[in-house]
């Protein structure tokens, strides 16, 4: 395979108090590419993309073991700044979560955060990042409108320009569209796709279809065991493993 | 189909009736107080010492000294409870320890206003060596309103979702980045709302200030802090109940009551109509 690693798990378990979420998770995103992450509810995989940021770290009760590499480092230890591993690796959310600001600033406010104070700069990269997630052209007249004004989908594209206005390398999907209409759900998979070409892409959805239309590699999670991992072609046409085959064909789910 | 409209019906009568009552119970209160008071309430009465033995002149000595004395109570209780609610809120783990501590603060905002008036002589008037003094006195009304702003602020900051917080720590916010730009804009206005509720509550206490700075009488106003000073709580108390004339005194102890009401009135209005601006402000 000719690919970069851009995020490795090694050996990766996750603990929830006492019960184990993720076993022993062996698994590479390839850089430029898009890997979906797909498995039944509750099989823990909004829980391994969220280590990839480390946002699990404000879950109280929770304990990460083994590795997580970025470019081949370490995150997964004490001493990384998660200020920076965020920065660098984005993150969009299941709900769409605008803050209650105009559209403008919620663009602007990873900047910033970030210590970006220059007005100029500000509103070039707005522009670019919202340009980059496709909603320029809707919103560019009403840029001081409060972002709840905007559709849900509109609002996740918003929550995506958000995530790409701070530069990151990776961003990572948690099931973005599981509150969205079918067409804007179209829309945000052709800018999944496109986004693969300047960053590294991770989604986890339980949308099957969603994870053939937009990825390049695909893992089945169950219950905290990775099943199988490999080119989405691959998986969707002939899975090495009959749980996998079970599962896509919507044997259960 | 009849039947369960009937209950529904009643239902509503019931719900109503308890409304009216209370209503009912508020404005015979108020009415009461204002017509029996109203007559006393003077331009003279709000500005001028009171004299002969309090039978006659005005209240105020006690309108400075309850504003002074809650001011006092605001610059302890507002800062220190809102910051206390943030750490409590917002950073403490939650584990068995702030269950209890929390729970302990509950508890506070039910303990009799005299065993917090008690406490403040122990600590402020005796150990502090503050005296009874507006300090004093300030701070037993800022213990005794602790509780209340903690509480409210911390339900405020539990209005914010956390997907505020989620999305600007993804963003590569610190935490206080997070809470600063993405927590406190909109918690604020329900804490300051909450916190200054409390401050009325306080400022309408005798009990606390009793024995901690109030003064039955006072030729000349307070030059500073560590000065007793009149209240118009205590003021109304001593009217009412320990006066030589009580009978004679009854409608100036009416007026100080209508006074005092008039002032707590104020005060939440003042809070509620902040919070409104606050809110159609930061809309965005």
């Amino acid at each position: 395979m000719d690919i970069t690693p851009k995020i490795e798990t090694r050996d990766l378990n996750f603990y929830y108090g006492r019960s184990q979420v993720l076993k022993s998770i062996n698994l590479v995103c390839a850089e430029h590419h898009v890997t979906a992450i797909i498995g039944p509810s509750g099989c823990g995989k909004s829980t391994f993309i969220r280590t990839f940021n480390r946002m699990n770290d404000v879950i109280p009760g929770a304990r990460v073991e083994g590795q997580i590499l970025l470019d081949g480092e370490n995150i997964n230890l004490p001493a990384v700044d998660v200020v920076e591993l965020r920065r660098r690796v984005g993150m969009v959310f299941q709900k769409p979560n605008p803050f209650p600001k105009s559209i403008f600033d919620n663009v602007a406010s990873g900047l910033r955060i970030n210590g970006i104070k220059d007005r100029a700069m500000i509103e070039d990269a707005v522009e670019k990042s919202l340009k980059e997630a496709v909603l320029w052209d809707e919103v560019k007249d009403r840029l001081r409108e409060n972002a709840f004004a905007l559709s849900g989908g509109q609002q996740q594209r918003l929550c995506i320009a958000r995530a790409l206005a701070v530069k990151p390398e990776a961003i990572l999907f948690d099931e973005p569209c599981s509150a969205i209409d079918p067409v804007a759900t179209a829309k945000i998979e052709d800018l999944i796709i496109k986004l693969k070409k300047n960053y590294t892409v991770v989604i986890v959805t339980h949308n099957m279809q969603q994870a053939a239309r937009v990825s390049d590699y695909t893992a089945f999670l169950m219950l905290g065991d990775l099943i199988e991992f490999d080119k989405t072609e691959k998986i969707f046409t002939n899975p090495a493993k009959r749980l996998t085959e079970d599962y896509i064909t919507g044997r259960f789910g | 189909m009849k039947k369960k409209k009937i209950i529904q019906l009643l239902g509503f009568l019931v719900l109503r009736a308890c409304l009216y009552t209370v209503l009912a119970i508020i404005f015979l209160f108020l009415y009461d107080i204002g017509k029996k008071g109203g007559g006393a309430v003077s331009w003279e009465f709000l500005t001028q010492p009171p004299r002969r033995g309090m039978t006659e002149g005005g209240i105020f000595p006690a309108i400075m000294g309850t504003f002074l004395v809650t001011m006092v109570t605001a610059v302890l209780a507002i800062p220190l409870g809102m910051f206390a609610a943030i750490y409590l809120n917002e950073y403490a783990k939650q584990n068995r320890l702030t269950r209890v501590i929390r729970l302990s603060i509950r508890n506070l905002s039910g303990v009799p206003s005299i065993v917090y008036g008690l406490f403040g002589v122990i600590l402020f008037v005796n150990i502090f060596r503050f005296g009874t003094s507006i300090l004093s006195a300030g701070m037993t009304l800022g213990l005794l309103t602790l509780p209340w702003t903690i509480t409210a602020s911390e339900e405020a900051l539990k209005t914010v979702p956390n997907s505020y917080r989620e999305g600007a720590l993804a963003l590569g916010a610190t935490k206080w980045q997070a809470i600063r730009t993405n927590v406190l804009p909109y918690a604020i206005p329900g804490m300051l709302t909450g916190t200054v509720l409390g401050l009325a509550r306080a400022a309408g206490e005798t009990a606390p200030i009793m024995f901690t700075g109030a003064a039955f009488y006072l030729p000349s106003l307070p030059r500073s802090l560590g000065d007793q000073f009149m209240a118009l709580p205590y003021h109304l108390y001593i009217m009412a109940t320990q006066h030589h004339a009580i009978e004679q005194v009854r409608p100036l102890a009416y007026g100080t009551a209508l006074v005092l009401i008039v002032l707590v009135l104020s005060i939440n209005m003042g809070a509620i109509v902040t919070r409104y601006r606050m809110r159609r402000k930061r809309r965005w």
